[in-house]
């Protein structure tokens, strides 16, 4: 099997920008914390409730742990609750979110907060709120006929 | 001698019956799905409401189930089954008598699913995700599908058996392998969606147990899910390699190369399925990694296809003459529909792969998941790579499986047609990526979110997709006239099936390329290698499974 | 010396169809327009919380 010259530079060129491309994402992933959302807690879908942190919806302040705040969030067909927020800006803040019926998605518009959320399953993400502003979380996995009315928002004020 | 080479140069009437009669499903797929594909662009618009009570995702719902399922399995495995008959000779009666069928499994089921979905009993989009329930006839009618599509590509693997059977140690004819390894592709990776379909979604609907694991379903389901979207790519590389070149009067860059892409495609493009669920919670973030560095495997066989591409159009263009470094481009036969139509789709491919390598890059796909990037980004794939070029295929092979010519009128409407699709899909699908950037989610109804600032501005965007969905519309009804008139109305003649010859047609591929137990293995071990472990973590760390719900 | 000429001449015309200048000037184009889009999203993901 022949090979020409060019092609074979070329394919050396395209597969060291891959390797680039994955070395970039994967240095910042494993070595600068940036992993995708890959919570691996588990919990029974008909009693999140009941279950810590799930009894109490909402913005938490806490003590002695990485992060400033706590937010957590129950989201079931068609809306979530908290249903509104207010953080402060430059916190450090831990979203930890759960569904009580089928699959949704938890995405905080133009941000990096963006993760499914499955019956059983935590989802967790941890980032600092630094810029200022009204964010819309929407819900982005098909949940029902409301799928396109489940939203909550958050604003980030400076205090 | 020469008549065995005449004989083969056509594909046997009997088996254009059987290719022709899936080309009828596959366009009525589009036309349906055309025009809910229309209304959802519309709805969302905001200036639109549907009438009589129909529901915006019912009709998604239709759209995807239409298009990516049925248009586009029924469009290749009659491509194919004809592709073989051309290059591997025609099918024997045993053979066809498998792939009619397949045809009828194939057809029952899209009906049984079809009739669900309309009597909204089915509203749970074509991903069909748990703990949504649909009616068991959904699930039941898409196992049909499946196992029909199994029933039909075994008749294209038993024809290219018989011809390794009466030529031993010959490499088999690219077209023909190109379409076996394709029908391997589909046969292995539909083995995951009907895992979950058989053993969970139908006992889970019928009532027979109570609850269902959900992250396996998906896990399933996504095993499934990235081959899928090759398995449409793979037969418009197929007319890339093996057909355009014929078309302009070229040769084949190298048909070794060819054949190894296709390989690298088949081992590559399953155990990758986790770059679908980089944002889900309940798989250890380094597997979905070494998931995304197999992703980045798949990229290979197409960064050679780009360069085999445009080397076949610099050679040819140069043999006619052309100087410079980029003369070959304007000698190309850009009046010819059987060669734009195709290439609009392939220069289509370079903003769709780039966005596709965003997607998968891990962390990244926090920016994008689940916005309407995704969607803008599969209708430059699928909806305009892959369509264009099946749009492109028809315009020769109807007219040829039917005896009858494309005529200069129906050419020039097949280049008009391709413009169009174009410029709508520019609208639309550009307007999609920009939105999805803004975080615009996708597979959702107009809303302003409760007069959300953000959401306020995605508004534009959505008015510019209604524009671009309705010249797609009309893109649609343009090529349904084109169908309809190679079908019945053209003139009787022959219509050539072009198939291209080796640039060097002493170098012979290496047999090694046929060593299907090689191949297989090597495919079986990555698979294990990337899901063995996590599958397995999955499974012992799964929560109480999920009862039904239906939420439309 | 002027069939020197003539037989250089028809070895530039080989190279130049033979030539795979234009494929390699394409295919880095097309690199170019990855790395772009790639740097663009991944700039958004290094700006956004």
């Amino acid at each position: 099997m022949h090979m020409h010259k060019l092609e074979k530079i070329w394919l050396i060129l395209g597969i060291s920008c891959l390797i680039i491309f994955l070395t970039t994402v994967g240095v910042s992933a494993f070595y600068m914390g940036n992993k995708p959302p890959s919570c691996l807690l588990t919990i029974d879908p008909e009693k999140v409730d009941q279950q810590k942190p799930f009894d109490k919806p909402g913005l938490h302040k806490v003590e002695g742990k990485e992060w400033d705040y706590e937010l957590v969030y129950v989201a079931q067909a068609f809306s979530y609750n908290p249903a509104k927020v207010e953080i402060p800006l430059g916190a450090k803040v831990k979203v930890i979110a759960t569904t009580k019926d089928v699959i949704h998605g938890f995405e905080v518009a133009g941000t990096n907060i963006n993760m499914m959320l499955e019956p059983g399953y935590i989802s967790e993400y941890t980032t600092t709120f630094d810029k200022e502003g009204e964010y819309l979380i929407v819900c982005n996995e098909y949940c029902g006929s409301g799928h396109h009315l489940m939203f909550s928002k958050i604003e980030v004020v400076k205090k | 001698m020469i008549n065995n080479a005449k004989a083969i140069v056509k594909v046997d009437s009997k088996d254009a019956k059987l290719s022709m009669a899936h080309f009828f499903v596959a366009f009525g797929a589009l036309a349906i799905g055309g025009l809910m594909g229309l209304l959802q662009t519309l709805v969302r618009s905001g200036k639109f409401e549907l009438p009589f009570g129909i529901g915006y995702y019912q009709i998604l719902t239709a759209h995807g189930v239409l298009m990516g399922l049925v248009l586009t399995t029924f469009f290749i495995m009659g491509f194919q089954y004809a592709a073989v008959s051309r290059t591997a000779g025609p099918h024997s009666s045993a053979a066809r008598r498998t792939g009619w069928t397949g045809f009828w499994m194939m057809t029952a089921g899209t009906l049984m699913s079809g009739t669900m979905i309309l009597l909204n009993e089915a509203s749970v989009l074509y991903t069909f995700y748990a703990p949504l329930k649909a009616h068991w006839i959904f699930y039941l009618g898409l196992t049909f599908v499946v196992v029909g599509s199994w029933v039909d590509g075994i008749a294209q693997i038993m024809t290219y058996a018989k011809w390794r059977k009466n030529h031993p140690g010959v490499p088999s004819p690219l077209l023909s392998f190109m379409a076996v390894i394709n029908t391997v592709l589909w046969i292995v990776a539909t083995l995951g969606v009907a895992a979950t379909v058989l053993f969970q979604l139908l006992p889970w609907s019928l009532g027979l147990v109570d609850t269902v694991d959900v992250l396996v379903s998906r896990t399933l389901f996504w095993y499934f899910g990235h081959p899928l979207v090759y398995f449409w790519l793979l037969p418009a590389y197929m007319c890339w390699y093996a057909v355009v070149p014929k078309i302009i009067g070229g040769k084949i860059f190298s048909d070794s190369l060819a054949r190894l892409s296709f390989i690298l495609f088949l081992l590559f493009s399953i155990p990758v399925g986790f770059h679908h669920q980089l944002t889900e919670p309940g798989i250890d973030p380094a597997w979905k990694f070494f998931q995304v560095i197999l992703t980045f495997m798949v990229v290979i066989p197409s960064l050679m296809t780009a360069f085999s591409l445009f080397a076949t159009f610099e050679r040819y263009g140069r043999s006619k003459g052309a100087t410079g470094i980029l003369g070959w481009f304007k000698v190309l036969p850009w009046n010819d529909a059987r060669f734009i139509v195709p290439f609009i789709g392939m220069a289509a491919f370079i903003p769709a792969g780039a966005g596709g390598i965003i997607n998968a890059s891990n962390q990244m796909d926090q920016v994008v998941h689940n916005t309407i990037w995704v969607t803008g980004h599969f209708h430059l794939t699928a909806a305009t790579s892959v369509i264009l070029t099946f749009f492109g295929i028809s315009y020769w092979l109807i007219p040829h499986l039917t005896g009858r010519k494309l005529t200069k009128k129906m050419n020039k409407l097949g280049i008009i047609q391709a413009w169009v699709w174009f410029i709508g899909m520019a609208f639309m699908s550009g307007s999609m990526h920009i939105q999805g950037l803004l975080g615009g989610p996708r597979r959702s109804s107009f809303s302003t979110y409760g007069d959300s600032k953000q959401a306020l501005e995605w508004i534009p965007y959505q008015i510019a997709q209604a524009v671009g969905g309705t010249i797609l519309f009309i893109g649609i009804i343009l090529v349904l006239v084109i169908f309809i008139n190679l079908a019945f109305f053209a003139p009787k003649g022959d219509e050539e099936f072009p198939v291209g010859e080796a640039e060097n047609s002493e170098e012979r591929a290496p047999m090694v390329f046929e060593n299907w137990k090689l191949w297989l293995g090597i495919l079986t071990a990555l698979i294990l290698f990337a899901y063995t472990i996590p599958f397995i973590d999955i499974i012992q760390n799964a929560p109480p499974g999920s009862k039904g719900f239906r939420t439309w | 010396m002027a069939k020197v000429e003539l037989k250089a001449k028809q070895n530039t015309e080989i190279e130049d169809r033979s030539s795979l200048k234009g494929t390699m000037a394409s295919v880095l184009f097309l690199l170019l327009f990855i790395i772009v889009s790639w740097l663009g999203v991944y700039y958004l993901f290094v700006d956004r919380f």
